[in-house]
């Protein structure tokens, strides 16, 4: 255990084989209040048995609508909440058990970017401080920590002697997303949660943070959780891809695969539902009708077969398991139609297709 | 005649400090038209829409040149004429549907009144009307969200029921204020789709403001790029996007991220627009193009008008052929 004040960088424990990140069967219910009437206690299942790793120095992209529970996903791995159940195990070592890594080390070691960049900094710390604020908690020296800061703004592409002195609200929104990054990177963590970190960007600005990230990435060997909405964003940074809907995984798997041979239907819209660029072949008919139910108190079997064209009673009746799809082992599908056990009338043709 | 025509329009907001929002902007929109108007934050895309309308104080805003909308001097027009004018003859779509909306009022007594405020009609007619709406905006079980409060429909849903709004009053001209931008994707390509469909059924003109070039060319006839509070290009959507001519307009759609630039840095246009407050006496944009050289620093380029299109460059990627 480090015993002194200076912490020391975060090693590689477990080998370059070990996960960074495994998560298992993460769930939260957030209970509402139910009407004047119903007595029954209701309950919004955000995040319900999500299970995944993510590989040292890669990048999972997790991908879904507004309320499908990717922002709660990161918030409980970044335990800035509390899951109902679930276990984490950061690089060989559990989370918060007995014998693993403790809170405040596993926080050194992961940091997050918000969306709201004006609002995840403190409106009354000038930049320095803010980017210095996180290294001087854990206990490294007022000077050491300044000159650190002034390292980092370099790095992120902001001038120290011309911003440190500024608040937030004297920069732009590229700019301040830029210092979101230098004080998530300012102590060396190995993993970066990014929530939606350049949808509130505008396009030019948003590729400009996109190169920094990557750049930022093969630089420090860091390990990526980009959650997103903008599939474009999500093929260009990501290595695996997961896609939820409703609190449930229903696709993952090596980016490739997925943008290539989307095996969910939900998948398979959401790729389309992509703006063509091509003024002569513009998009004629919307992918997906509607938008996400309510996820209070789902009833069982598949949570797509409201909107999916292909549901069948045996979607109502039975949940649909992930399960490998093609050739790679990684791939996995929640869908009847990729099981041919599963009964759906589809499934045998889907497999011949 | 044109729907909406723009001479020289020149906004500034004076506080503190003056910031000119929009320097000489011209700009023509036939009838049925649809113009996609283009540009980052801050280039004043949103602030051309709400001077359409009329919405900003006189008491700090100094507004020169002429618009015309509908053969009408917009700037002329005082009180009941004014009333009429905004949601009879102009009606916006905002981007954030949860501020417009009244959160104290259901969705269908907001559209009531705006059709009363129009129509000498009485509560039932408006009603129907009302619910015609919001069927048309493919609204599902529209009896049943006419009487729904705002922050009880999602936001999608709120979107459809704010265009609903708007063209409750069959508008000539319908400004579309970034109506996409805070959207889900698969909803955001609903929403486009409806809005071309209602732009062909009832042939109204829209000005459609985005930074999302993607959506612009889902809907739109042509397009204007702004940057800083000018036009620097006009041209059909084809021609913008395969062919750009201003080496903004080209930063722009290089800097995108598709399918095919996975692996490889983006060409991000380097730097970040200028302040308004203090503009470069030359073109805006030389702090940030490639190609500029002294005459661009010192010199505004000149808006040359050519057929459809339009360029302010000295030096642009690609010039206009030569007249023959």
């Amino acid at each position: 255990m480090n015993s002194n004040s200076f912490p020391a960088a975060p090693q590689d424990r477990g080998g370059p084989a070990q996960p960074l990140l495994i998560v298992r069967d993460l769930k939260k219910h957030f209970p509402v209040r139910g009407g004047l009437l119903t007595r029954k206690r209701q309950f919004v299942h955000a995040v319900d048995g999500v299970s995944f790793s993510v590989p040292k120095g890669k990048t999972l992209g997790i991908v879904g609508e507004s309320g499908c529970g990717k922002s709660t996903t990161a918030r409980l791995i970044a335990r800035l909440m509390a899951a109902d159940s679930g276990s984490m195990i950061f690089d060989g070592d559990g989370v918060e058990e007995y014998g693993g890594i403790h809170l405040k080390e596993f926080r050194r070691n992961l940091q997050m970017v918000f969306q709201d960049s004006y609002a995840s900094l403190n409106p009354r710390l000038s930049i320095t401080e803010t980017i210095a604020y996180g290294p001087r908690i854990h206990g490294v020296p007022a000077a050491e920590a300044n000159r650190l800061t002034r390292d980092m703004l370099a790095r992120v592409g902001l001038e120290p002697d011309q911003f440190g002195a500024r608040y937030p609200h004297e920069l732009s929104g590229g700019q301040r997303q830029r210092v979101n990054i230098a004080r998530a990177l300012a102590f060396d963590p190995r993993m970066v949660i990014l929530d939606e970190a350049v949808a509130a960007l505008d396009k030019s600005v948003q590729a400009q943070v996109l190169n920094l990230l990557q750049e930022l990435k093969d630089e420090r060997q860091l390990t990526y959780l980009f959650i997103s909405h903008d599939l474009h964003v999500v093929h260009y940074l990501s290595d695996h891809v997961m896609v939820m809907y409703l609190g449930e995984v229903v696709e993952t798997g090596p980016v490739e695969d997925i943008y290539s041979q989307a095996a969910h239907p939900y998948t398979r819209a959401l790729l389309s539902a992509v703006p063509s660029m091509d003024p002569d072949h513009r998009t004629q008919l919307p992918p997906l009708i509607g938008d996400p139910p309510n996820p209070i108190d789902l009833p069982g079997g598949c949570r797509f077969r409201g909107r999916c064209p292909h549901a069948y009673p045996v979607c109502e009746t039975q949940t649909p398991p992930l399960m490998a799809v093609g050739v790679s082992p990684h791939h996995l599908v929640a869908c009847h139609m990729n099981n041919t056990q599963s009964g759906h009338p589809n499934s045998s043709h889907e497999i011949s297709a | 005649m044109n729907m909406v025509s723009l001479q020289d329009l020149t906004v500034a907001f004076c506080g503190n400090r003056t910031a000119s929002a929009l320097n000489q902007v011209s700009l023509e929109l036939g009838e049925g038209e649809v113009l996609g108007l283009l540009g980052e934050s801050g280039s004043g895309k949103s602030v051309t829409l709400r001077t359409l309308l009329r919405l900003y104080p006189e008491r700090n805003t100094r507004i020169s040149g002429h618009i015309r909308v509908d053969g009408r001097d917009v700037l002329a027009l005082k009180g009941r004429d004014l009333e009429l004018y905004r949601g009879g003859t102009v009606s916006m779509v905002f981007q954030e549907p949860g501020l417009a909306f009244d959160p104290v009022y259901t969705i269908g007594q907001q559209i009531t009144e705006a059709i009363r405020v129009h129509e000498a009609i009485d509560e039932q007619a408006a009603r129907r009307q009302a619910l015609h709406m919001l069927d048309r905006v493919q609204i599902p079980q529209a009896e049943r969200r006419y009487d729904a409060y705002p922050n009880e429909l999602s936001g999608g849903m709120r979107q459809r029921a704010m265009i609903a709004l708007a063209l409750a009053c069959k508008p000539k001209l319908l400004l579309a204020d970034e109506p996409t931008t805070a959207l889900d994707a698969s909803v955001q390509i609903q929403i486009l789709l409806l809005l071309r469909e209602l732009q062909q059924e009832t042939g109204m003109s829209v000005i459609f403001v985005t930074h999302d070039i993607g959506a612009a060319v889902e809907v739109a006839d042509r397009i204007a790029v702004m940057y800083a509070g000018r036009i620097v290009e006009q041209g059909p959507v084809a021609q913008i996007v395969h062919q750009p001519r201003h080496p903004y307009t080209a930063g722009l759609l290089a800097s995108s991220v598709g399918m095919e630039n996975r692996g490889k840095p983006l060409l991000a246009v380097p730097g970040s627009p200028p302040d308004l407050a203090c503009l470069p006496p030359g073109c805006s944009f030389a702090p940030r193009c490639a190609s500029a050289d002294e005459q661009c620093h010192r010199e505004r380029p000149p808006v040359l008008n050519r057929g459809n299109e339009s360029l302010a460059c000295f030096h642009p990627v690609l010039p206009f052929p030569e007249a023959a």
